[in-house]
C-alpha cells in the first residue's frame, strides 16, 4: 500500500509564500498540492469513458486485452492513490490568475507545490541539469516546472495542469510546409498530411491510444504552445468552427484506420480525440505542430476563489 | 485465447527459442531495471567496477520506477514500461556482451536490435505501456540498486523480484516482429488514404 500522505501535510513555509500578492488569502499551495496529486492519480472521465467506448469497439484480441489491463490501472490508481503511470511527467501550468496577481509569486508557490507532490504523492524526481546530467531530486529544476501565465479581470484563478509525459512528448512532432517528400502544400490538406505522416512514425512509441493537439501558428513557438493547449481541451468538445470540427473528425477517422492500436499491437483505437488549433501566419511560414498525448492523459482543472478550490 | 506461457527466471535458452510473437507470458523471478544512463554505462564500463549483479542470462527491464523509501526498505509505487526505442543504439551491444536472454519494454525496437535477439537466442517482451500502478504491484521486493546517487532514482538499475508480470513476446528469437508488421500494415493503409485526397 502506498502509505504516509498525512506525514507529508505541506511543510511549513514562512513569510506568507503559500500565498500570492493580489490574490486574496486564497491558499494556493495546499490546492497546487491536491491538484498534482488528482492528477497523476486519477484521470479524467472523459478520457476514462472514451477508453470504455474503444474497448466495446475493438475485434483486435491484442487492444481488448490492452484496454482491460488501460481500465483495471486506472481504477487500482485510483482506489490507491498510485500515480497512473512511473512517468508523472513534467507539470506544465496553464494559468489564468485572479486580477492583480503577481507572476513571480504564483511560479513560486507552483514550484513549491511540485517540490512537495515529488515527495509526498509521490510524483517521480524529473528535472535533470543538463550540463551536469545530475537528477535534482526533487522535481524541479531551471524551466521545471512549466507556467503559463495570464491574468484576468475576474477575482479567481483557473489553474490548468497536464503532466506531460516524456513518451508521448518524444513523439511530438513539427512540419514546416511546404513538404515535398510529404506532398503538402500550405493549405489544411497539408496539414492532414503531417498530421497522418506524424501518427504512423509515432506507431506505439507514445502509448496509443493518443490524444492528440494540432495547431497552425503565427511563429515555431506559437504553433508549439497552441498545439499543447488544444491537450486540454476535453474530448466531446468540437473546434472552434464547423470547418475545424469537420477536420478534426476526419482526422480522427483516418487515424483510427491505421491499425496502429493500443499500445501499438494493432487494433482501432489509435486515437480518443484530435483537437485543432489555427491562429493567422505569416505569408511566407506555415508551422504544423503535432503534440501528442498518451493515453494517461493527465489533465486537471482547479477553479480557485475565496475559500474554494473546485478541481475538474 | 491460449493461456499464457510462466517464464521463471534464471530463463533457460530452450524455453525462449520456443517462445513465439504474440504470446502472452507471466514472467517471475529478477528482472533489472535499465534505462538511457544504464545502457551507455552498460556499454561502456569495465569489468570488476562492483557492479553488483550478473548479467549472463538476466532480464533486462527498461523502466525508470517511481520509488518511495519505507522503513523496511524500498517499495515500487509505480513501475511500467519505458519507451524502447531509445535503447536501440546501445541494446546489441548490450546483449551481446552480457549475454541478456529476455528484454522487456515497450513500443518495439529496431533492426540491430532484433538481430542480436537471434544471434543470442532472445526475446523482446512487452509490457502494458502505463499501467504502471498494477505492475508495480507484481514487484514482491526490491532487492537492490545500483547508481542511485550517480544516475538518480529512473536511471538507476533496480534489481527486481516480480511475480506473474504479465507480458507478450512482440519479437522472438526466430525474427518474428509484431511492430514491425503492425507498421509494414500501417504505411498501406496511410498510402491508400493519402492517394484519396482531403477529407471536406
Amino acid at each position: 500500500m502506498v502509505t504516509g500522505r498525512r506525514q507529508c501535510s505541506p511543510l511549513p513555509l514562512s513569510g506568507g509564500r503559500r500565498r500570492v500578492s493580489g490574490a486574496g488569502s486564497m491558499d494556493i499551495l495546499d490546492a497546487a498540492v491536491e491538484l498534482l496529486r488528482k492528477a497523476a492519480t486519477d484521470l479524467p472521465t472523459d478520457i476514462e469513458r472514451a477508453l470504455r467506448a474503444a474497448q466495446r469497439h475493438e475485434k483486435d484480441p491484442n487492444a481488448v486485452s490492452t484496454l482491460k489491463v488501460i481500465l483495471e490501472n486506472i481504477a487500482t490508481a485510483r482506489a490507491e492513490q498510485r500515480p497512473i503511470c512511473q512517468d508523472t511527467g513534467v507539470p506544465i501550468f496553464f494559468v489564468t490568475a485572479a486580477r492583480g496577481t503577481s507572476y513571480d509569486g504564483m511560479v513560486a508557490v507552483l514550484t513549491e507545490a511540485v517540490r512537495i507532490a515529488t515527495k509526498c504523492v509521490p510524483l517521480r524526481a524529473n528535472a535533470v541539469d543538463v550540463l551536469t546530467g545530475r537528477n535534482s531530486g526533487d522535481g524541479v529544476g531551471d524551466g521545471i516546472p512549466v507556467v503559463y501565465f495570464t491574468e484576468w479581470l475576474q477575482d479567481y484563478h483557473i489553474i490548468d495542469v497536464l503532466l506531460k509525459g516524456g513518451g508521448s512528448e518524444n513523439i511530438s512532432a513539427t512540419y514546416k510546409l511546404p513538404d515535398s517528400a510529404l506532398g503538402a502544400q500550405r493549405d489544411m490538406e497539408g496539414v492532414r498530411r503531417a498530421v497522418l505522416d506524424a501518427v504512423w512514425r509515432a506507431q506505439g512509441k507514445g502509448c496509443p491510444p493518443y490524444v492528440i493537439g494540432v495547431a497552425v501558428g503565427a511563429t515555431k513557438d506559437d504553433a508549439a504552445l497552441l498545439a499543447k493547449k488544444q491537450l486540454l481541451r476535453k474530448l466531446p468538445d468540437q473546434g472552434g468552427n464547423e470547418t475545424v470540427a469537420n477536420f478534426e473528425r476526419g482526422l480522427l477517422e483516418e487515424i483510427n484506420s491505421l491499425g496502429i492500436g493500443p499500445a501499438g499491437l494493432g487494433g482501432r483505437a489509435t486515437a480518443l480525440g484530435v483537437k485543432v488549433g489555427v491562429h493567422a501566419r505569416h505569408p511566407a511560414t506555415f508551422f504544423v505542430d503535432v503534440s501528442f498525448g498518451c493515453w494517461a492523459h493527465r489533465r486537471r482543472r482547479l477553479r480557485l476563489r475565496e475559500g474554494s478550490a473546485v478541481y475538474e | 485465447m491460449s493461456e499464457p506461457v510462466i517464464l521463471r527466471t534464471p530463463l533457460a535458452s530452450e524455453t525462449v527459442s520456443r517462445l513465439s510473437v504474440g504470446q502472452e507470458v507471466l514472467l517471475s523471478g529478477t528482472v533489472i531495471t535499465a534505462r538511457d544512463a544504464a545502457h551507455r554505462y552498460l556499454v561502456e564500463r569495465e569489468d570488476g567496477d562492483g557492479m553488483p549483479f550478473d548479467l549472463e542470462g538476466a532480464v533486462i527491464y527498461h523502466c525508470g520506477p517511481l520509488m518511495r523509501r519505507s522503513p523496511s526498505g524500498w517499495e515500487a509505487v509505480s513501475a511500467g514500461p519505458t519507451t524502447s526505442a531509445r535503447m536501440d543504439i546501445y541494446e546489441a551491444r548490450v546483449i551481446e556482451r552480457y549475454g541478456i536472454r529476455a528484454v522487456l519494454g515497450k513500443g518495439g525496437m529496431g533492426q540491430a536490435t532484433g538481430q542480436a535477439l537471434r544471434e543470442a537466442g532472445a526475446v523482446y517482451l512487452v509490457a502494458a505501456a502505463g499501467a504502471g500502478a498494477i505492475l508495480a504491484k507484481r514487484i514482491v521486493t526490491v532487492k537492490g540498486v545500483w547508481k542511485l546517487e550517480e544516475f538518480g532514482e529512473p536511471e538507476a538499475m533496480w534489481e527486481l523480484e516480480v511475480a506473474n508480470l504479465p507480458a507478450v513476446v512482440a519479437m522472438d528469437s526466430k525474427g518474428g516482429n509484431i511492430y514491425s508488421e503492425i507498421e509494414a500494415r500501417s504505411a498501406a493503409v496511410l498510402q491508400r488514404i493519402l492517394g484519396k485526397g482531403a477529407h471536406k
